[in-house]
């Protein structure tokens, strides 16, 4: 015999689901780590307009939800982002609690100022820390990156970008052409690629100078050399090698790219390469997410990725640039900031970014997450790329001070070489002129 | 004698009464007194203090005087930029003065949609510059954009525009010109519209032809309007940024490194502040003296 509901069971139960979120937050909070403890705080966040950034500001009420925390998340292009925060940290009261730091421009700068705080504290501590954190699992390059000289870590390392190689497979197919494993392979490549009558080029790159910079370390990289600056802190940047990598750069833009480069930054190249007007692209990793876009793009499920080529000499390293988080040390919210920081780099977020192709994870976790790599839009060959550069990156710019200006500067005198001008007396020049502001910053540090 | 005591008495009344009446509404004048403190006086006095320090952002801080300017007077990079600079306000001043003109003496005349077509050719200038920057970056694309497209419909060669240093800034110019060539025409065509007929009609009675009218008549009338469009247009492209570094950010290489881009560069991409603020005071000394001589050429011509 079955029995029927009865009204008093229905009123019991009704009021257990109506009372279930309650106690399971209760619950939660007293089983697991207090998310809410800083419910009902305002923060506000600011970041760099890129893939990675527009993830967080969607991911926004998500933070909101679990922390009970309001977030004020102000994404800006990342050029105008970069002198925003400085002007801010200079100022003594930044507007913000958190920052997104390029390491490859601001670091040295930030942490010789002591503009943001230690986060080991924060991370030793276990009130304010959950354990679901797991600060192991972020890669010890990536640790070191946004280590200061001093031994403080006064960001939270979040993406490393490598310089990669992007070759149209349609084109490389056409000419039974194999993928280049040295520069002076590429170059030859290249030339046997362009087609000049349909306008297209065998390679594309930057040429407008600071932008340019880049490309010419990701030659220097391949030499004997590999840095810019010596162990006493001196510029060495018109030393043999680092004149052959002029040539190469010469060579590549003046000889193989299309008319204009001289004038292209990423956003051109990435339009020429995207159009297919050119077989292949040295840049940044995190543009692989455009470049498969089939909305936007004419090459998209064509595109090959590749290990940057090797050079004469005995070093082979792509060049590394990379971003992190930062609290600023007058901040009074360092607690929330804190919190938004484990959420932004979560395991769970890191993933994300990196099966969107937004953007290189510093945590290893996702990296071994078979199948949401499996489950992405991006070829195999494309993480099988990442993998293989995160082994042999390198430090793609000087970790100086004045690094915006060495980049003015160099960046010059090689686009200068663009234009048919002696590569070996470019960055005597160049040199001559930046050695001073480096020994004067350097003076100062 | 009498007269002269009351009226004495009376003057010393008259005074008191101004005192007094200055007295009362003195406190008239603090709000905007503070607002001209706070916005131009302070700042301008910060930044000739600021000038006399090398000061980098987040770093140390040593008088150096006049040491900024020396240096600033001897940096070939800065040369250059004001070589630039003039070079490009010459060319970004005198063709939309031109262009103006033309069109304001069109646009007077009347013909059929004439409405229109002012409302069509002042279009431009409503855009926003960092947006009409963008679009012409994407015209101006030596292989992609429409520009060369357009070039090759009609035979001729493609052209690398802002993609090479021997045209960057005459193509500068002409994002310039186009944007800007419709307020000139505005600012005359105000005038025009304001010019009396009885010149004309005497003219035409002596056997005055169209040129001798325009050349006697037409343009000594209008030369007061004509030196306000230069005093703005000036003022203008001396001033220009946006555009700028939209388009090249200098480039290629320092090519189109006007003052603005360089004193940019040095503020917010050096941090170099001390720097930068001696070439402020610098400019600022440039603007003040061309602003004084357009001024000193607009008394002559309104008293000729």
């Amino acid at each position: 015999m079955t029995r029927g509901i009865s009204r008093r069971q229905a009123l019991a139960a009704g009021s257990a689901l109506l009372a279930a979120p309650a106690i399971v937050e209760k619950a939660n909070a007293q089983s697991a780590f207090d998310w809410k403890r800083f419910r009902g705080e305002r923060i506000e966040v600011t970041v760099q307009l890129s893939p990675r950034g527009q993830l967080l500001q969607r991911g926004n009420q998500e933070f909101e939800e679990l922390t009970g925390i309001r977030c004020g998340i102000e994404v800006v292009p990342e050029q105008q982002h970069r002198q925003k925060i400085i002007v801010e940290y200079a100022s003594g009261r930044p507007s913000f609690d958190v920052a997104e730091l390029s390491l490859h421009v601001n670091k040295r700068q930030v942490g010789k100022a002591r503009w943001n705080t230690d986060i080991r504290p924060l991370i030793q501590d276990t009130n304010l820390t959950s354990p679901d954190f797991d600060f192991a699992d972020f890669g010890a390059g990536m640790v070191q990156y946004a280590t200061q000289a001093d031994g403080r870590m006064d960001s939270l390392p979040a993406f490393a970008d490598y310089f990669i190689i992007y070759y149209n497979k349609e084109l490389f197919a056409a000419r039974n052409i194999a993928v280049p494993t040295t520069w002076d392979e590429m170059y030859e490549a290249a030339k046997r690629l362009a087609d000049p009558s349909r306008q297209v080029y065998g390679h594309v790159g930057r040429g407008l100078k600071n932008a340019n910079v880049v490309l010419w370390s990701s030659y220097l990289l391949g030499t004997n050399q590999r840095d810019m600056i010596d162990g006493n802190r001196q510029l060495i940047t018109d030393t043999p090698d680092a004149i052959w990598a002029g040539e190469m750069y010469k060579k590549f833009l003046r000889d193989v790219s299309p008319p204009g480069s001289i004038g292209f930054n990423w956003n051109e190249c990435q339009t020429t390469f995207m159009q297919g007007r050119a077989a292949m692209w040295v840049d940044g990793i995190g543009f692989a997410a455009p470049l498969e876009d089939r909305a936007r793009s004419r090459v998209a499920g064509k595109v090959g990725y590749a290990l940057v080529p090797k050079g004469p000499g005995a070093n082979h390293h792509c060049a590394l640039f990379g971003a992190g988080y930062g609290i600023p040390e007058a901040s009074r919210k360092k607690g929330p900031a804190w919190y938004w920081l484990q959420w932004a780099l979560s395991k769970q977020n890191q993933l994300r970014f990196l099966t969107t192709g937004a953007g290189v994870p510093a945590r290893s976790s996702p990296f071994s997450n078979e199948e949401a790599i499996a489950a992405s839009t991006f070829p195999r060959e494309f993480f099988q790329t990442l993998s293989a550069s995160a082994r042999i990156a390198r430090a793609g710019l000087p970790e100086i001070v004045p690094v915006t200006q060495f980049r003015d500067v160099i960046g010059t005198a090689l686009t200068n070489t663009i234009s048919g001008a002696d590569v070996a007396t470019e960055l005597r020049r160049a040199t001559a002129e930046f050695r001073p502001v480096l020994e004067q910053s350097e003076r100062e540090s | 004698m009498a007269s002269d005591i009351a009226l004495s008495q009376a003057a010393a009344a008259e005074t008191k009464r101004r005192r007094n009446y200055a007295r009362h509404y003195a406190w008239f004048v603090v709000p905007a007194a503070v607002v001209v403190i706070a916005v131009i006086i302070f700042p301008w006095v910060f930044t000739l203090y600021v000038s006399a320090f090398n000061w980098h952002l987040g770093g140390e801080r040593e008088w150096v005087g006049f040491g900024n300017y020396v240096k600033l007077f001897t940096d070939s990079r800065f040369g250059w930029a004001v070589a630039r600079t003039l070079f490009y306000t010459g060319l970004a001043v005198v063709l939309p003065m031109i262009f103006g003109l033309a069109a304001a003496l069109a646009f007077h005349r009347k013909f059929p949609l004439r409405g229109l077509a002012r409302t069509v050719f002042i279009l431009p200038m409503m855009a926003t510059p960092v947006a009409v920057a963008l679009v012409w970056t994407m015209m101006f694309h030596p292989q992609l954009g429409v520009l060369n497209w357009l070039l090759s419909q009609v035979g001729l060669p493609p052209s690398l525009w802002v993609y090479s240093a021997e045209t960057v800034i005459p193509t500068l110019v002409l994002v310039e010109v186009w944007h800007w060539t419709p307020l000139v025409m505005l600012l005359i065509l105000g005038g025009l519209a304001s010019l009396p007929t009885d010149p004309y009609e005497a003219a035409k009675i002596d056997g005055a032809n169209a040129w001798q009218a325009f050349r006697h008549i037409t343009m000594p009338l209008l030369a007061p309007f004509v030196v306000v469009a230069l005093i703005i247009r000036t003022i203008d492209a001396l001033k220009a940024f946006d555009t700028i570094y939209v388009i090249t950010q200098g480039g290629p290489g320092q090519a189109s490194e006007t003052i603005n881009i360089f004193l940019y560069l040095q503020a917010f991409a050096f941090y170099n502040v001390g720097y930068a603020s001696a070439v402020v005071v610098v400019f600022f000394a440039i603007i003040m003296l061309l602003a004084a001589l357009l001024l000193w050429t607009r008394q002559r011509v309104k008293a000729t």
